[in-house]
């Protein structure tokens, strides 16, 4: 398997654009085969990204594997370096995996306006974007692909989206690109400051030559970049508004991987990059990630639309992963990875169900939904299931994002401020409440009671085949990873020791 | 100093060119009234034979000076060339079908547009302020005429008019402007002026010379506040030769100012540091607020052209700041951005001339819905704006990066502060640009049902080359980068 360690990654990464090619090239009534098409190229590279999974040496997942770089650049010493450890691996595997379930759940749910070549050609380059972020080891190529997801995101929502797609989706990129033109001024200062952009050689250096406050400073850069993404509050007012708007599988991708970008910069660049400043900036992310636990909740429970609502409770979630990241333990940090994955399947899944019910009830407004248990128990059902999985229930995939994820916080790493974590905990802690609240009662109001009289009468088609394709596997993982967790503790826990080993954790 | 020394293959660039201009001329009369067409085709041949000695010179890579040191060809002359004369082919392919459907003089057009492209690869290798001087009244005063080559056309008379106005205001100005500079430090030659200002101190006299003959060059590149005339005469002016100016001829500016501040007024930073700082901010700025109002697309990339000015500006503001490789990396970020920004331009401007064949307008409003009818058009066209607004992996990115790298290698706060105003910018920058790619392919049209806009084969070659280019350097930029490497070892 010698070539598949120097090629496996580039095929994983480029074979969507490959398959794009093909797409493009097919005539646009051809429904069927560009269908076809678009879905052998996520299996092929979902298969690829197996072999990954299979040939991954698991005695070593703090260092670089499938490890590749060459010359790209080289006027201004950037190279064509990608590398996977036990951080990017479950990541990748996730992007690969999700984009294949999207591929057949628009099988039969095609957004209006249906123009199939163009959309199955975005989902294919927005793969190529979110594996090639996670996958990159040097800021620029980090940089080129973080922003190549931009478009394909922009155009789904705009063009595919709701009755306020136009507003949502500039703003979507305008938030997103004013994000990375600060992360690019910081890329560049540290390569001013180290004279290179190669991630694991800056991780080695652990911030030295770059001194005092201007660490805080590129810090900055970065946090805007990655803060905007995650969406922590203040920045997150983007999200609610794109989440609306898009169609179901361009909300999955956003929920599911797109958000993962940020927290990944964070863990990958931001961190081991600028281990002083992180020491320094850690309570006040933390600060912001428990806001956004408390606001998200809030803000949940004052939605009337259930996709929205499902927005909402994304920025919520996504404070836990970055409360697991301010604590700078490699307890914390592996919480927060697990908490990507889960976050990922689960809310990813949340989005497919209000599709799928909105497709069926041609409404989101939760006033005028009810009863889906006795209408179509197995849509009712899977929705209770991923209330639960959401809310954090224990044996299931969101309880090992969120629970660590807490109790790490009792004991930060790298003489962060005891006390200030400790409350960050009980306001966490008091946050899974919350989110208990209102899950139960999005549940309530939707699967529960009586169908409205509006549509008493109407017949409603229960799970169809396709649906089940798509979801059956993600609701297989999410409890296989609820059962036994440590399926990504352990791929992850030796390169997140690395990266903390700056802080002592 | 004895008999000038000629070296024809050094020359040769030139010498071709001036062949074709007689040749377009003289065919011209000759040619049939419906067979006109034909000397279209023998000016892109003249501009490609131009472009063999350039790479027969770049193999050679020796650096030849002439004149006395007034005319060089180093690797920036070549690169800059060879940018000027592919540039020109664009024009040509572009503007075959427009000038040849619009009845009009079309030996004329083709004669006046080459001794405009003349001038511009004569300011690659001028290094004496006469040379450059002349070369700059080479490339304007053909396009003077063809701004106003619609003579039937109101708006394009006004283009014309406003256009040769603010033209010779401008030379007036450069011109006393430099008599200033050779009065005081004795001599029309840069590497001269360089030495006596760098070991001569700065008397204010001078002071007000470098000022003046900077000016003249402000206007040339349409930079705030010297930008009034670009978007009038950017409108009325036919379309192919907006391009062409937009492109063209604000590459010649940028490239006499390469020459003049780095090989000529370098060693006195004050006296033109400042200047150029707030200009690039003015730029930057002013540009992109007003084309974020803005319903035509022409005045549009005016505006945005105005705005992309400042931008190539902002490396020279920072070039003097830091250690020694500041400069060079200044240098390098204008040449890498000027190339960039001539594929990304003629491009989009290529697709306004293939849109406006059905339209017949450049109403952002007439664009509504072009994805339905002509779906390649709007994503090519597209694509380019988002280029332009600098969107990995199109072109556009790694021209920004350059230039935000030129303000990190200098690094001191007025450096930092312009580099954030140029990120800023490059956010609104994005909101227009997005604007019409909104309105292409998330609206609707306007009338349905039209058909597809049939783009002719000399036009479809303009924008494939230009598409080419922007994809294939914004993925693998090291293609040009080393272009501008090369080109900025001269500095």
């Amino acid at each position: 398997m010698n070539w598949f360690d120097s090629w496996g990654l580039t095929i994983v990464v480029f074979a969507p654009i490959v398959g794009m090619a093909i797409v493009m090239a097919l005539p646009r009534e051809d429904e069927q085969s560009l269908k076809v098409v678009t879905l052998l190229t996520t299996l092929v590279t979902f298969g690829f990204s197996l072999a990954l999974v299979a040939t991954f040496d698991y005695h070593d997942g703090g260092g670089l594997q499938f490890d590749v770089n060459r010359s790209w650049i080289d006027v201004i010493n950037s190279r064509y370096h990608v590398g996977i450890d036990g951080i990017s691996l479950p990541l990748v595997v996730l992007t690969t995996f999700i984009t294949v379930a999207c591929v057949i759940y628009t099988w039969n749910h095609f957004p209006e306006p249906h123009t199939p070549k163009a959309f199955l050609s975005l989902i294919l380059l927005l793969e190529t974007g979110m594996v090639g972020t996670f996958v990159a080891q040097d800021l620029i190529l980090f940089f080129v692909f973080f922003e190549i997801v931009l478009l394909p995101m922009f155009f789904m929502i705009g063009v595919w989206g709701g009755p306020n797609r136009n507003y949502a989706a500039i703003k979507f990129f305008l938030f997103t690109m004013f994000g990375s033109a600060f992360m690019l001024l910081a890329f560049l200062a540290i390569f001013w400051k180290t004279g290179t952009f190669d991630i694991p050689e800056l991780a080695a250096l652990e911030g030295a030559g770059i001194v005092g406050n201007t660490q805080n400073i590129i810090f900055a850069g970065l946090f805007l970049g990655f803060a905007i993404k995650v969406p922590m509050f203040p920045f997150h007012t983007w999200l609610p508004d794109a989440h609306t708007e898009a169609p179901t599988v361009g909300s999955v991708l956003l929920a599911a991987i797109l958000l993962k970008l940020g927290t990944y910069g964070f863990v990958r660049i931001a961190l081991p990059v600028l281990p002083d400043a992180a020491i320094d900036w850690a309570p006040w992310i933390g600060l912001l990630a428990v806001i956004g636990i408390i606001y998200g909740a809030f803000c949940c429970l004052a939605q009337r639309d259930m996709k929205r609502l499902i927005a909402f409770s994304s920025v919520a979630h996504m404070g836990f992963v970055m409360l697991g990241i301010a604590t700078l333990t490699d307890f914390g940090v592996n919480a927060a990875i697990f908490g990507m994955v889960a976050h990922g399947l689960i809310t990813g899944m949340l989005f497919f169900m209000a599709g799928s019910v909105a497709e069926r009830y041609e409404t989101r407004e939760m006033s005028r939904l009810g009863g889906l248990l006795t209408q179509t128990p197995r849509l009712g059902w899977l929705l209770g299931f991923l209330a639960m999985a959401s809310l954090g229930l224990p044996g299931l995939a969101g309880f090992w994002g969120e629970f660590p994820a807490i109790l790490s916080a009792y004991n930060p790493g790298g003489g962060l401020p005891v006390e200030t974590f400790r409350s960050y905990m009980v306001i966490a802690a008091v946050g899974t409440v919350f989110a208990a609240g209102y899950l139960l009662w999005m549940l309530q109001r939707v699967a529960m009671g009586k169908v409205k009289a509006e549509f008493a009468t109407a017949r409603m088609h229960d799970v169809n085949t396709y649906e089940w394709l798509a979801w059956t596997p993600m609701l297989l993982v999410i409890l296989a990873l609820g059962v036994y967790p440590n399926i990504i503790f352990g791929v992850s826990n030796d390169a997140v020791r690395l990266t903390t080993a700056a802080f002592g954790g | 100093m004895g008999t000038p020394h000629f070296d024809f293959h050094a020359l040769a660039p030139e010498l071709i060119l001036t062949g074709t201009i007689l040749v377009v001329l003289v065919a011209d009369l000759l040619f049939e009234e419906r067979e006109r067409w034909q000397t279209s085709r023998l000016a892109s041949i003249g501009v490609l034979a131009a472009l063999i000695p350039v790479i027969t010179l770049a193999v050679d890579g020796s650096d030849r000076i002439m004149f006395g040191g007034a005319y060089t060809v180093d690797n920036f002359a070549l690169a800059m060339k060879g940018f000027f004369l592919v540039a020109a082919y664009l024009a040509l392919l572009m503007s075959f079908d427009y000038v040849r459907e619009g009845d009009y003089y079309q030996g004329e057009f083709y004669f006046l547009l080459l001794t405009s492209v003349l001038g511009m690869v004569v300011i690659a290798s001028a290094r004496d302020l006469i040379s450059i001087f002349v070369a700059l009244e080479t490339v304007s005063i053909p396009t003077f005429v063809l701004a106003a080559w619609r003579k039937h056309d109101r708006r394009s008379n006004e283009a014309g008019m406003k256009y040769f106005l603010i033209g010779v205001l401008s030379s007036a100005i450069m011109l006393y402007g430099m008599s200033f500079v050779f009065g005081l430090t004795g001599s029309t030659l840069l590497s001269d002026i360089s030495a006596a200002v760098t070991t001569g101190g700065l008397p204010p006299l001078l002071l007000v010379g470098i000022f003046m003959t900077l000016v003249g060059f402000l206007f040339k590149v349409s930079a705030v506040p010297f930008h009034f005339w670009a978007p009038d005469t950017y409108e009325g002016a036919p379309t192919p030769v907006t391009a062409f100016l937009s492109v063209s001829s604000k590459a010649a500016g940028l490239v006499a100012m390469l020459s003049l501040v780095f090989a000529g007024f370098f060693g006195q930073p004050e006296a033109w540091q400042p200047i150029i700082w707030v200009v690039s901010a003015a730029s930057m700025t002013i540009g992109n607020l007003v084309a974020l109002r803005q319903t035509n697309v022409v005045r549009l990339l005016a505006y945005s052209s105005i705005a992309q000015g400042g931008f190539m500006l902002v490396p020279f503001a920072v070039a003097p700041d830091g250690t020694g490789s500041a400069a060079t990396s200044a240098f390098e970020a204008v040449v890498i951005y000027v190339l960039i920004y001539g594929a990304m331009n003629l491009g989009a401007f290529a697709c306004v001339i293939a849109i406006a064949r059905r339209t017949g307008s450049a109403e952002i409003s007439s664009y509504s819905g072009l994805m339905q009818t002509s779906p390649a058009l709007a994503v090519v066209f597209s694509a380019f704006l988002f280029s332009l607004a600098g969107i990995p992996p199109l072109a556009g990115w790694f021209a920004k990066f350059v230039m935000f790298r030129a303000v990190l290698d200098a690094s001191t706060p007025a450096a930092v502060v312009l580099g954030a105003i140029a990120a800023v910018n490059s956010v609104v920058a994005f909101f227009y640009y997005a604007g019409v790619a909104r309105r292409m392919i998330f609206d609707e049209p306007a009338t349905p049902g039209e058909q597809p806009i049939a783009v002719p084969p000399a036009l479809t070659a303009a924008i494939g080359l230009t598409a080419a280019a922007t994809l294939v350097i914004g993925v693998y930029p090291q293609l040009f980068a080393k272009v501008g490497e090369l080109a900025a070892s001269v500095s």
